[in-house]
């Protein structure tokens, strides 16, 4: 059997070079040719990975909350939406972990350390360590229902936590500076160049998001069928075991 | 460029990352893949 395509497809192989494209544009762009900033200085460069890092985690928990809202509805009750959002929480606490290295690396150079208990950044580690007991929960045991169905209602209670996360530089006296571009009542004084940047790293991050959700669902979907044909086998063998026993 | 250091720091720990998920997650898949017949997968 050839695991050349185990996964991938000729769409996921055309979205792959897409990105690899995309994340060398994005580096020789945003650490070369972007310019620094008036205030921040160079430190501003560490903005076009961490600020579509925080996007993607977002996204990737929306994406999981309204996956498993489908897995709930009768209607389109699926495992595939199941899959698709245990893939995209995956996907999205990496992401969450990138942002929160990033930005430790960035306040560090801006605030003069690595941490501090502000709101942004106590909530987000709090939002980052609620989806790792998402995944924790996932892999509980059980069927794939049982695990579907407990892991779409805490993935909906989950997704509250985003708003929280978000507003919190609103709501709190903060360090974190406030929304830079799609903020309410936000006056962008952005370079072009710089703004141009850091929408191709939300793009790049985007599709790369596609990537690995695609690639990671179907891998879920293999590891389910192995579970399932295990348990088949084994349940073929007790009772053919208690078919001689009844001889 | 004085913050140099932090900023390749932050693109490396970025993009090592994503690329060791996802040699873990094809790693992972091959490895299912080998017990799974081919005509059971829905995207080929």
């Amino acid at each position: 059997m050839s695991n050349d395509r185990v996964t991938s497809t000729p769409f996921t192989k055309g979205l792959g070079f897409f990105v690899l494209l995309g994340i060398a544009l994005l580096i020789i762009l945003g650490i070369f040719v972007s310019p620094a900033d008036v205030n921040q200085g160079e430190s501003v460069r560490i903005m076009y990975a961490h600020v579509p890092g925080a996007w993607l985690a977002y996204l990737a928990f929306v994406m999981t909350a309204v996956s498993s809202a489908a897995y709930l509805w009768k209607r389109t009750r699926s495992l595939t939406w199941d899959r698709i959002a245990g893939a995209s929480a995956e996907v999205g606490v990496l992401f969450m972990g990138i942002s929160l290295v990033t930005g430790s690396l960035w306040g560090r150079l801006t605030w003069g350390t690595y941490w501090t208990w502000d709101a942004r950044l106590t909530t987000t580690a709090f939002l980052f360590v609620t989806y790792i007991g998402y995944l924790a929960v996932r892999g509980l045991g059980g069927t794939h229902q049982q695990r579907a169905r407990r892991s779409a209602v805490l993935a909906l209670l989950a997704v509250l936590e985003i708003p929280l996360v978000h507003f919190s530089v609103e709501l709190w006296n903060t360090l974190h500076q406030e929304a830079s571009v799609a903020g309410r009542g936000t006056d962008v004084e952005m370079n072009g160049l710089m703004l141009f940047t850091l929408f191709l790293g939300v793009v790049v991050f985007t599709l790369m998001y596609v990537w690995l959700v695609l690639h990671r669902q179907r891998s879920l979907m293999l590891e389910d069928m192995l579970e399932d044909s295990g348990l088949d086998s084994a349940l073929s063998e007790r009772r053919a075991e208690a078919t001689q026993a009844g001889r | 460029m004085d913050d140099l250091g932090f900023i390749v720091a932050s693109y490396v720990v970025t993009f090592a990352s994503v690329a060791l998920y996802a040699r873990g997650v094809l790693h992972r898949s091959r490895k299912a893949a080998r017990d799974v017949p081919r005509d059971k997968r829905p995207w080929l």
